[in-house]
């Protein structure tokens, strides 16, 4: 069971057995629900899972329904880190003193938690967990917004985004702040796996969400996850969107192994410009009138300095 | 489910997904797990749907793209290929349409309440214009 799934090609990764059924109360065309069928089917061992509260975690566990055929939890919005980092903790003493009833499986350890439970509200526990260096996997599904509470903009809402507490008037263009560089924060407390997917490259997902298994310590899976509600776009458009997102370098696909060594994951072949992304969505709408017009150029300046950096810093290897 | 009063609750608050004894999870399929009342794979969302999925297998490549992409685990795969829809679960968003590579695709939207055979019959045909990039992984 301990050995890694082999996962080659979809064919035969359409074999898997989900873990995660359907009749959920997600929108139609959300991505959070894809992000989690990867990375539960990117192995076959036991399931230790939490979920902070959320899209995710109000959607499948609805009373008296779950969503989950693992061992799930949920406790508070901030603590779904810790609450799989106790379970953890637990797990490893029991191995010690030889009181495990099966001690030949291996469960993997996963958080799930939304962008507002891991860059605001959750980030004091995250940052606990990993400092700690406990055996475990924290997923963000970061849709960039309070989805779940009516939109309320969140430090991983970019600038000029149009959230219900930043909205987009004739006063104002939308969110005034820049998003918070997590990858780099979570590097920064020296995991060993830290990396951004997103579900339209399965493949690549699937492969960094194997290696953070594979690694021993805490990592960090920053997933992109387009809200169909929330950044206002047709539900069967997700797979597309998302498709823009990575490949106009807006979410780089990027990992970030032991704190330090940086590897570029995903080249787009052709790189798209950052105002194709923009405009297929309805929450920067606004961006393209004469007034704000500027704001685009400032985004597709701030994207190709990123990956300039993401460049240079994968050459570097530092 | 069974109805309980404003004062019952599961014990515990668990919910547990089976019934009976489930060696390996990982590995069993859908049909074959002994699933208890308070999965939510037992309620059903068809309800939210204005527009369904039907399938064409003439024309299906068996890429599994839906398969990946479906956020409500309605495709339905079964030894590398692709077999139906899960009517039940579907919330007919339209992921699987909007991914399917095939050429006229094999999925397609139709109204809630179109006949299945009805709409195989009118399936587009394909198209002249040579346009089957298949996207790549």
């Amino acid at each position: 069971m301990s050995e890694m799934k082999k996962i080659k090609n979809l064919k035969e990764f359409s074999t898997s057995a989900d873990r995660f059924e359907g009749a959920n109360l997600l929108c139609p065309g959300c991505a959070h629900s894809i992000i989690v069928r990867e990375v539960l089917n990117a192995t076959n061992d036991d399931l230790i899972l939490a979920a902070s509260t959320g899209c995710l975690e109000v959607c499948t566990a609805v009373y008296p329904y779950t969503s989950w055929d693992a061992s799930w939890i949920h406790i508070g919005f901030e603590n779904g880190s810790s609450a799989v980092a106790g379970a953890e903790a637990m797990y490893k003493a029991l191995k010690t003193k030889g009181r495990l009833k099966q001690p030949d499986r291996t469960p993997k350890f996963v958080a799930f938690g939304g962008d507002g439970a891991t860059y605001d509200i959750g980030f004091q526990w995250i940052s606990g967990c990993f400092e700690r260096g406990h055996n475990m996997m924290y997923v963000c599904l970061d849709n960039e917004v309070y989805a779940n509470t009516g939109g309320q903009r969140s430090s991983s809402t970019p600038i000029g985004a149009s959230a219900t507490t930043t909205p987009a008037g004739r006063v104002s263009y939308g969110e005034k702040r820049n998003k918070k560089d997590m990858m780099a924060i979570m590097a920064a407390h020296g995991a060993p796996y830290v990396a951004q997917v997103a579900p339209n490259k399965w493949k690549d997902m699937v492969a960094k969400i194997q290696k953070g298994f594979e690694a021993e310590g805490p990592v960090y899976i920053n997933a992109m996850s387009a809200c169909t509600t929330e950044w206002k776009f047709a539900p069967e458009d997700t797979i597309a969107i998302s498709d823009l997102a990575t490949d106009s370098l807006v979410f780089p696909l990027y990992e970030i192994i032991d704190g330090t060594k940086l590897n570029i994951t995903y080249r787009p072949k052709n790189i798209i410009p950052v105002r194709d992304y923009l405009g297929a969505q309805g929450r920067f709408k606004h961006l393209f009138t004469k007034q704000n017009e500027y704001l685009i150029d400032e985004w597709q300046a701030r994207i190709d300095k990123q990956w300039d950096y993401l460049q240079r810093r994968e050459e570097a290897s530092v | 489910m069974e109805k309980k009063g404003w004062d019952g609750f599961e014990i515990g608050a668990m919910l547990r997904s089976f019934d009976g004894a489930t060696q390996d999870i990982a590995t069993t399929l859908p049909e074959n797990r002994p699933y208890s009342q308070s999965n939510s794979f037992t309620a059903s969302v068809a309800d939210w749907r204005i527009e369904k999925p039907l399938f064409n297998k003439e024309y299906c490549i068996d890429c599994q793209f839906c398969w990946i992409y479906c956020p409500d685990m309605s495709i339905i795969s079964r030894d590398k290929k692709m077999v139906g829809i899960d009517f039940d679960h579907c919330k007919g968003c339209g992921i699987c349409v909007q991914v399917c590579p095939t050429n006229p695709k094999s999925l397609l939207m139709f109204p809630e309440q179109k006949d299945e055979e009805a709409a195989l019959a009118e399936w587009p045909k394909k198209e002249k214009k040579a346009d089957a990039e298949v996207k790549e992984d």
